[in-house]
């Protein structure tokens, strides 16, 4: 479906690539295990590290048993907090939005479990492993606190990064109070992991001053910043590889300090460290999505409309660093009311300090959200569906802006239509299957910011008019080396094939950080301004060189295609990159270019991905056993680059919506403060077998504000909406509605 | 104590010196001997990401201390492809957009070629989605996963009746 799309004047006009569903770049490299991760690299004399962790949540570490460590064969050193080198950065201090409180043995408190507490080398990795294991840390132990109700609870100054802890719109008690109808409601989330299959893994290298790392990194500029700070080198010091990320989703964005005791250990023994972390060692130091519980108050008039809407969120957060699920500002921008308000609280317990996870707030927020409104709809005798049609945002009800595009109602109308929402029956148990099982449909809203941030990139046209573009962006599994790239060919006009595409490298220019749903918008915008800015330049010769069919025809009279130079007014005078750049003896032309968004039209338009969610749930009537049997989703992001990856994301994040909906939660022992769950066999995400139907229809959305190449973002909407739309059908096939994440059958037992 | 394991990986005969009696068949393929095509997501048969084939039966190479399959055959994802060409489950796969991050796709890959080789699933989708569901994939690519393998099992399938 190569179709051109026509857009409104604004947008850049793109090429034969975008659009494309291209299968992946990168797809051989990764079907035959030649794609390198981190943990694959193996330079010559390479150690292994692996590190004690702390087996209580609270107190301090009292004995550890180096001698047994260091008299096992094979082990080479072993760091404690009282031969760990020294640190030009204080792993306690908060130097920017994005750096995390971290354990990197500073002294001998342990403030949650799985805590590093010390760290044995080896020459190979079964040999460290051992010495970890005899190191029998000893602890003096004192009781922790693992959940929201026996945590501290505190007023935040912000949640997630940097955003207000509390917003106010019109007046919720009135609101409320005039209201025809009231639901008030409850909602708890637990803690998830984000459990990428790549476990976080780094080899660090020492050349004197110059540190090379391979680290999955979502955020190469600021990592490699990060690194240089805490070695007291600057920053051209560090060389940071992640060409491949085994997965990220926002566990890989933020430094940890299993990082910063690997690349310790390689300056304390003068070689190449290897340090690769177990799974169950993934349910400690490297973030996860915190617990919360939710309240919701929703008023509405004898129509149906929202006459006001409350979202209280409780937040867990650890004992020493601040990051709280900005769970309530879901409901901001979604539906019309006239008074709003939004709080959070925040409750400290002896966890590891959560951080980022897909869709961080507004994955659990939609959760609750999503439930609360069918209830509302329930107490009104409405469809669902219909409801939240009443509801339908023009604008952004926080901010009263316009939004930039918003194809949310075709999404509701094309998903409901795909999946035969209409006839569905009001009230709940009324449909079954052929074997009985009760069957539940339901609906969600889906929706997530569009945001742009900073990003540098560098495009190079050769005289063999072949092109070469240069960011350093990230390949977590989203598709950037496919989508990217397709982007960089058509700024330089020429077709994919002929491209070089260089990313994941912190010596390439600054790609920004893989996150929050921006990267396509903000690196893309870079990568297609400098293909644009050579291609000026290319123009600029030819149409200066009287010899040329272009000349005279000024640089904005020609157009790029095809590895050519076309003239606008006459397209059959045109002439190839390479004989222009011969005729100018020039070996490459390179342009360069920055993305970023267009800050009047950030200040006039709210920026949003919209969609809508539709789950069909089945459930064993004696044992309650859920079965999402269908899923729904009809997604709005503006201009898609490749439809087939985009799809991929979307059904991707939907059955991120039934792990989140059905399995995952991690329960920590009240006793220890320990995962009682922290490995795969008890920590469950969704199996193949789980996700038997899963569609995301793509719906075209033209925006012209969001950025010159149209582009939002898909990378976590698909959880949103979808969490709502699975809890709604258990409860329309049971007729029980549960207060707690995940759904669990003995919620539906009673 | 020093040991000699020997292995037929890939169709390669390899003598590997152990002086240690620990090692899995996953930790002696990626860091002895160099593939590290196979990866190691949870090192305890949680997550299918280490799924090789040891005598033609796909296996958890991290459940599998190297020494107990002394004189196996042993195939990873590397053993695959044949002459620069794609195996048609990795050619399926691609066009399927069966993976993302491709952190679990030698585990996915190779138990699919297991599972098709079985013969237990066949192109009923419900058992080939069963099948594949000892293999984690956060990026949650199943859909594109169950479609690749039903698509591999049909070409193989018709590859074997034109030959036949």
């Amino acid at each position: 479906m190569a179709e051109t799309l026509q857009f409104p004047t604004g947008h850049v006009r793109l090429g034969s690539n975008a659009g494309q569903p291209i299968t992946r770049r990168d797809g051989a490299l990764k079907v035959t295990g030649a794609a390198t991760y981190a943990a694959d690299n193996r330079p010559d004399g390479l150690l292994y590290a692996v590190y004690a962790a702390s087996s209580i949540a609270r107190g301090r570490v009292t004995h550890l048993d180096v001698a047994a460590a260091k008299a096992h064969p094979g082990v080479v050193e072993v760091m404690t907090t009282a031969n760990r080198p020294p640190l030009a950065r204080d792993p306690d201090a908060k130097v920017h939005m994005f750096s995390w409180r971290l354990e990197a043995l500073q002294d001998d408190r342990v403030r949650y479990a799985g805590q590093p507490v010390a760290v044995v080398i080896a020459s190979t990795l079964e040999a460290a492993t051992e010495g970890a294991r005899l190191l029998a840390p000893r602890y003096e132990s004192e009781a922790p606190r693992t959940g929201l109700d026996d945590g501290e609870a505190f007023a935040p100054e912000a949640v997630g990064v940097g955003a207000p802890p509390s917003f106010d719109k019109g007046d919720v008690e009135a609101g409320l109070e005039a209201a025809a109808h009231r639901v008030e409601t409850q909602y708890e989330t637990p803690a998830q992991y984000h459990n990428a299959l790549e476990p976080h893994a780094i080899v660090a290298a020492w050349e004197g001053d110059h540190l090379t790392v391979d680290v999955p990194n979502q955020a190469i500029a600021i990592a490699r910043n990060d690194f240089a700070s805490f070695f007291g080198i600057p920053p051209e010091n560090v060389t940071l590889r992640s060409p491949f990320i085994g997965g990220g989703f926002g566990s890989k964005a933020i430094l940890n300090g299993p990082q910063i005791l690997c690349i310790l250990a390689a300056r304390m023994t003068g070689q190449p460290v290897k340090l690769v972390l177990t799974r169950q060692q993934m349910f400690g130091p490297v973030g996860h999505r915190g617990a919360t519980r939710q309240a919701l108050r929703i008023g509405t008039d004898a129509d149906g409309r929202l006459t006001a809407l409350e979202h209280r969120a409780s937040a867990m957060t650890s004992r020493f660093d601040d990051f709280l699920e900005p769970a309530a500002n879901a409901s901001q921008n979604i539906y019309a009311t006239p008074a709003m308000r939004q709080i959070h609280t925040g409750v400290r317990a002896d966890i590891g300090t959560p951080g980022p996870m897909r869709a961080p707030g507004e994955a659990s927020g939609s959760a609750a959200l999503e439930c609360a409104m069918d209830e509302a709809a329930e107490a009104l005798g409405i469809d669902p569906l219909e409801f939240r049609l009443i509801n339908y945002a023009e604008t952004d009800p926080a901010s009263g802006k316009p939004f930039s595009s918003k194809a949310l109602r075709q999404c509701y109308a094309e998903g409901a239509k795909r999946f035969g929402w209409a006839g569905r029956p009001l009230a709940p148990r009324q449909m079954r299957d052929d074997a009985g099982h009760l069957v539940g449909w339901g609906v969600g809203t889906a929706m997530f910011p569009a945001p742009m941030f900073q990003a540098k990139a560098r495009a190079v046209v050769r005289e063999d008019g072949s092109g070469l573009v240069e960011i350093s962006a990230v390949e977590m599994g989203q598709g950037a080396l496919t989508a990217l790239a397709q982007i960089a060919a058509d700024g330089l006009g020429i077709d994919q094939d002929r491209l070089e595409f260089r990313a994941g490298n912190s010596e390439l220019p600054d790609g920004g950080v893989a996150g929050g749903s921006g990267h396509t918008a903000t690196a893309g915008s870079a990568i297609f301004a400098a293909g644009s800015d050579a291609i000026r330049k290319l123009a600029d010769i030819a149409t200066e060189d009287e010899a040329s069919p272009l000349f005279g025809a000024g640089n904005a009279g020609v157009v790029a295609r095809g590895g050519r130079l076309y003239r606008a007014d006459d397209e059959t005078r045109s002439a190839s990159y390479s004989d222009i750049m011969a005729r100018a003896g020039l070996a490459e032309i390179e342009g360069e270019g920055t993305g970023a968004r267009n800050p009047a039209n950030a200040e006039d338009y709210a920026m949003f991905s919209h969609g809508a969610v539709f789950a069909e749930v089945k459930v064993d009537p004696e044992l309650c056993q859920i079965r999402v049997s269908r899923l729904v989703g009809a997604f709005a992001a503006g201009r898609i680059i490749n439809p087939r990856l985009a799809e991929s994301q979307l059904t991707g994040g939907m059955i991120w919506g039934i792990g989140f909906a059905l399995h995952e939660e991690t329960v920590l022992d009240p006793r220890t403060g320990r995962p009682v769950n922290g490995d795969f066999a008890g920590y469950h995400i969704p199996v193949n077998a789980d996700a038997p139907s899963v569609e995301a229809l793509l719906v075209g959305e033209d925006d012209p504000y969001v950025n010159a190449l149209g582009v939002k973002g898909v990378g976590e909407i698909g959880i949103t909406g979808t969490v709502g739309a699975i809890a709604n059908a258990v409860r329309h096939a049971t007729g029980v509605r549960v207060g707690r994440f995940p759904i669990h059958i003995g919620a539906l037992l009673g | 104590m020093t040991l000699t394991l020997t292995l037929t990986v890939n169709g390669e005969r390899r003598e590997v010196p152990l002086d240690d009696a620990r090692p899995t068949l996953l930790d002696v393929l990626r860091e002895r001997i160099g593939l590290t095509g196979t990866k190691k997501g949870c090192d305890r048969g949680q997550c299918g990401a280490c799924t090789v084939l040891v005598d033609g039966r796909r296996m958890n190479a991290c459940l599998t201390l190297a020494m107990s399959v002394d004189g196996a055959e042993i195939t990873t994802i590397e053993g695959l492809a044949e002459n620069g060409a794609l195996h048609p489950v990795q050619a399926a796969f691609v066009e399927n957009d069966a993976f993302q991050c491709g952190f679990c796709t030698p585990g996915q890959i190779m138990s699919a070629v297991g599972l098709i080789a079985e013969g237990e699933a066949g192109d009923d989708p419900e058992r080939i989605r069963e099948g594949m569901s000892g293999n984690l994939c956060r990026c949650a690519a199943y859909p594109g996963i169950a479609k690749a393998v039903a698509d591999a099992q049909k070409r193989l399938a018709d590859n074997e009746r034109k030959s036949a």
